[in-house]
């Protein structure tokens, strides 16, 4: 298999690429990781004119802390994001998810940003996001905007980025000292996609929960973040009761489509399950508790 | 509209290689078509199956999902690098004791990516063995052999260390 033709660009700052991106419009395409758009190039699903491949683009790595937010640049490969002390320390959930994450060969070409900007409901870093309450930095040549994650995810494949923007930088807020958080993914094999996974981050207080935050991965057109769940828990010591209640409401709010991966009661089933082990593990790792 | 091509310049197995391709070209295609270098095989062509494993610029990738062009100005070790002269890498030799293949197909794959694992982590444990081949499937050992193999492998880079 072998793609169409196309033109290859190979900018080196932020600047160049976004202004070729702002010259091509639909028919140009952001080479990031590559293993999402490759694949459907190759299976001619995706056929752009012009790749923009923007790996060699400087200041588009790194992880650091600026203030109380953690700054992910969007070409940071999973690789990356795996063995980084920062986030293995002060966000957990970020490596735990990459973990889970296709294989080892896609995790050093894999980058957050990809994960994040492509749209597809399978992948696992969007629900991570939208429980964090992360923002996305989005530069185009008029300017940069921010939007949050949780207003990011419009459908399969559609994002609120525009065909002129690209994503640059992830910003999260740094989570407080001793936030408990987890994630949990069910799937067929190595390098599938969930059949349903969850995401789960709660902070406790003298035995109680005080915040939460809970979403899914892969079982809607986009994560869905579950207040419902959320407030179930809050409140609470986390305890059977809450939990179960919380599995209620991921069940209700999952919509899965019926595909190999399983029957539609199948994959709302096990999305209660991945709330349900996401949120007692995140109570567990909680400091507080 | 016409395919133009380019020159890419790379190292591949310490050899310097300057060529032209289309940007389509991917790595796989380049390594077998261009250069005759056949270890690296196609398999799944949908980066699943890891057959086409190599390393590139200090990371194992599948060739059949990164363009040659990626690789320009790059370093690439594949299968054929891997022996010195005559001799056997340990890892060639840990599959052979082991009996770590039996069609030979994923191999390949297998060797290089094992390669680079053992580069990041010279001493593995046999779970962290099966993560870091997590990427390649075989469809005749059931894998024991070749975790085997790369134990093995693992031992003798050590102990040749040790007697250095």
């Amino acid at each position: 298999m072998t793609p169409g033709v196309f033109a290859y660009h190979r900018p080196n700052t932020v600047e160049e690429a976004v202004k070729l991106l702002g010259q091509f419009g639909d028919d140009g395409k952001v080479l990031a990781g590559g293993h999402s758009l490759v694949p459907m190039m190759k299976l001619r699903l995706a056929a752009p004119t012009h790749l923009i491949d923007i790996n060699a683009v400087a200041g588009l790595h790194g992880i650091r802390e600026d203030g109380d937010v953690i700054v992910i640049g969007a070409g940071t490969t999973q690789a990356e994001v795996l063995t980084s002390d920062l986030l293995r320390q002060k966000c957990p959930i970020l490596p735990e998810a990459t973990a889970q994450i296709a294989d080892p060969q896609v995790r050093y070409c894999g980058t957050i940003g990809g994960n994040c900007a492509n749209g597809d409901p399978g992948n696992d870093d969007p629900a991570v996001m939208v429980g964090l309450d992360a923002r996305y930095v989005l530069r185009s040549g008029a300017g940069e905007r921010q939007v949050a994650a949780r207003e990011f995810y419009e459908g399969v494949y559609t994002t609120a980025l525009a065909e002129d923007e690209l994503l640059t930088e992830i910003h999260i807020p740094t989570p407080v000292t001793g936030t408990g958080m987890s994630y949990h993914k069910i799937k067929r094999k190595v390098g599938d996609y969930a059949i349903a996974a969850a995401a789960a981050i709660l902070t406790m207080t003298d035995g109680r929960c005080t915040d939460a935050a809970v979403a899914l991965t892969n079982v809607g057109d986009t994560p869905l973040l579950l207040p419902e769940a959320a407030d179930a828990i809050k409140g609470t010591s986390v305890d059977d009761d809450a939990i179960a209640a919380a599995e209620q409401a991921a069940m209700a709010a999952a919509n899965p489509a019926a595909d190999l991966r399983g029957t539609v009661e199948y994959r709302t089933a096990m999305a209660g399950q991945m709330a349900r082990r996401a949120i007692a593990e995140a109570a567990s790792r909680a400091a507080g508790g | 509209m016409a395919a133009e091509k380019t020159t890419i310049s790379l190292t591949v197995n310490g050899d310097a290689v300057t060529q032209e391709v289309e940007p389509r070209t991917l790595l796989i295609h380049f390594l077998r078509e261009q250069l005759n270098l056949t270890g690296p095989h196609i398999g799944c062509e949908t980066s699943h199956c890891g057959a086409c494993t190599v390393d590139l610029n200090g990371r194992s990738v599948k060739s059949c999902t990164v363009f040659a062009v990626q690789a320009d100005g790059g370093e690439v070790l594949t299968v054929e690098g891997l022996a010195d002269g005559a001799e056997l890498h340990p890892l060639q030799d840990g599959f052979y004791q082991e009996h770590g293949l039996q069609c030979g197909y994923c191999t390949p794959g297998m060797l290089t990516r094992a390669y680079r694992l053992l580069q990041e982590n010279p001493n593995p444990t046999d779970e962290e063995i099966r993560i870091g081949l997590s990427g390649n499937l075989c469809r005749c050992t059931g894998y024991q052999n070749i975790v085997a193999a790369v134990r093995y492998a693992a031992d003798k880079i050590a102990q040749a260390k040790g007697a250095n």
